[in-house]
């Protein structure tokens, strides 16, 4: 999957701006970024569902313009939203798919059988999807982005509302999806565990821009350090600014961040300087601290957005229905 | 892409309206009452007032009946594609490897299956009623109810192709609708009408459905089947073609 300088421009707003990657096959790749970031516009594009206003793409090196049906032959995609349909059972809407993507009929059922198992809903399977939570909802999504065994897997927030166990069973079906049929997979998430868990290489976006590539190791030691989390007056900052090996000071509310290099050794020099603290956590840095350092602020929960969370608009368009 | 690949989609497509529509039961009914309610009282009231030489009022405007059975459910058919663009079925299907082509196609499949089992079973309740029609008659008209279905679930898929909500498909649905089932003689004979109003109804290919169901049914007409078939084809025709079109062009 390649994308060379892919830009979409919604009237003013450029939603991709000149985005250019390479992913290889049987690669993880994740795409991290805030709400509006681009990451769904980006996938729209090489699914072939929106339009680039300039540059190109090609997945499973077929190109999104000029071979659209090969693309699309050639992809699965779980959305965000979801998109079976209420009246139809799990089964039936898996059916559809199978049918829709030109499933051998001998291995139709089989294949059927074992999405549904895995995603632990065999038992609901009858069950017209109005009657199904939201989670239930999202692993129905999940095992119909799966069941056609695509050579390229978009998972655009795949866990999104899952329980701890259902999560930890979609990653490690994915992770096997990787290993044994070698498919390549482009994650989106806000979910910084689950690129660090699954992601070969994750890209951050933020304003259509991608701002910085690399494997989520190699981010988090690029931060330079792990975080000591202290509460205390604002006195105590400029003394600990004149620390060398304090690599970044963030304030939020009243704790304090400091991102600091062999915390084992400077921790106390840190507590030393400051005197008295009323509170002192130390953790190793993850992807949540190389997230917010280079977009600048906390993720914003999926509900905020003008039209709310996916499971909002299924609750409504049920509603209306 | 391969004739069984295309074949397979407009079966899933069609599948899956017509499970929606067997599990809506409340439509079906609705769907049948009305136009029967319509018929009965319009039928024995105005019928009571009106005198047409050689045929009862009532069994004139059954085709009429019939015809708008089909306008109106075939047209509000594409109230469906707003709903799938709301419940995001609508990319399920457009990120599938069918052609847009195909997918309008299946669409129209579906719309017209509904459409046809509700106008049969109004047939049947109208023949229980007064059973004088031939089966040539009842099949040549089945075939007009099809050929009228095809276009006119298009004309509805067309509408649906560029409505956002439901509400916005609902105005515009009626507002197409109205005009087009007041103005096609199925309520009066088109003989004898104002010029104005004779010139609209001739545009009307709504018209040529109502014409064509009255001789197939009634042997009563202006025009003879076969002219009012083959303009109900043409316009279908260029239904599906407009159709393709605005499939082809539609965002989500």
């Amino acid at each position: 999957m390649e994308t060379s300088d892919l830009t979409k421009i919604f009237g003013t707003l450029t939603a991709v701006d000149r985005v250019s990657l390479k992913i290889d096959e049987g690669e993880i790749f994740g795409l991290l970024g805030p709400n509006g970031a681009g990451k769904t516009t980006l996938l729209m594009m090489l699914s072939t569902l929106l339009k680039p206003t300039s540059g190109s793409a090609a997945v499973n090196g077929f190109d999104v313009l000029r071979n659209p049906g090969k693309v699309r032959e050639s992809i699965g995609m779980v959305f965000q939203d979801p998109s079976s349909d209420e009246l139809l059972t799990g089964y039936e809407n898996l059916k559809l798919h199978a049918l829709l993507y030109d499933l051998p009929e001998s291995k139709t059922k089989d294949r059927i059988e074992k999405v549904l198992e895995l995603v632990d809903l065999s038992e609901r399977r009858n069950d017209q999807v109005k009657k199904y939570s939201s989670g239930m909802r999202r692993r129905l999504e999940l095992a119909r982005g799966l069941l056609h065994s695509p050579k390229v897997l978009f998972l655009d927030e795949p866990t999104l509302g899952l329980d701890p166990q259902t999560r930890e069973r979609v990653w490690r079906y994915i992770e096997r999806l990787v290993t044994e049929e070698n498919v390549t997979i482009l994650i989106t998430t806000h979910y910084m565990e689950e690129a660090d868990r699954l992601c070969g290489r994750v890209a951050i976006i933020d304003h259509g821009k991608i701002i910085v590539l690399d494997s989520p190791e190699n981010l988090k030691n690029k931060l330079g350090g792990d975080v000591v989390r202290v509460k205390i007056q604002n006195a105590q900052i400029e003394k600990l600014k004149r620390l060398d090996f304090i690599k970044r000071i963030e304030t939020s509310d009243e704790m304090v961040d400091l991102t600091v290099e062999d915390v084992g050794k400077n921790l106390q020099e840190i507590l030393r300087v400051i005197g008295e603290a009323e509170f002192v956590e130390v953790r190793r840095s993850t992807l949540n601290d190389v997230f917010l350092c280079y977009t600048g602020r906390e993720i914003r929960a999926e509900s905020e957005t003008p039209e709310g969370g996916w499971q909002e608009r299924a609750v409504r368009a049920g509603l209306n229905r | 892409m391969s004739a069984r690949k295309v074949a397979k989609g407009l079966y899933a497509l069609w599948y899956r309206e017509f499970k929606v529509f067997t599990r809506e039961r409340s439509r079906v009914v609705s769907s049948i009452v009305t136009p029967l309610f319509f018929m009965l009282v319009l039928g024995r009231g105005i019928g009571s007032l009106v005198n047409l030489p050689g045929i009862g009022y009532e069994a004139f405007i059954f085709p009429g009946f019939l015809a708008m059975m089909v306008l109106f459910t075939s047209v509000f058919f594409g109230t469906y594609v707003v709903w799938d663009k709301r419940i995001d079925f609508l990319k399920e299907v457009l990120i599938s490897p069918l052609t847009r082509a195909t997918i309008f196609s299946g669409k129209v499949l579906g719309g017209v299956t509904d459409s046809m089992i509700q106008v049969i079973l109004l047939m049947l309740i109208g023949i229980l009623l007064r059973v004088q029609f031939d089966v040539l008659g009842v099949v040549s008209a089945v075939f007009m109810l099809f050929v009228f279905a095809v276009g006119m679930v298009s004309l509805g898929l067309v509408i649906g192709s560029f409505m956002e909500s439901p509400q916005g498909f609902g105005l515009v649905g009626t507002f197409v609708i109205f005009p087009l089932f007041l103005l096609s003689g199925a309520l009066y004979p088109i003989g004898g009408l104002p010029s104005w109003m004779a010139a609209l109804t001739q545009l009307n290919p709504v018209t040529y459905a109502v014409d064509g169901l009255r001789s197939a049914l009634l042997n009563v007409s202006s025009f003879s089947f076969l002219f009012n078939l083959t303009v109900v084809s043409a316009f279908s025709a260029a239904m599906i073609a407009l159709g393709t079109w605005s499939f082809n062009r539609m965002k989500l």
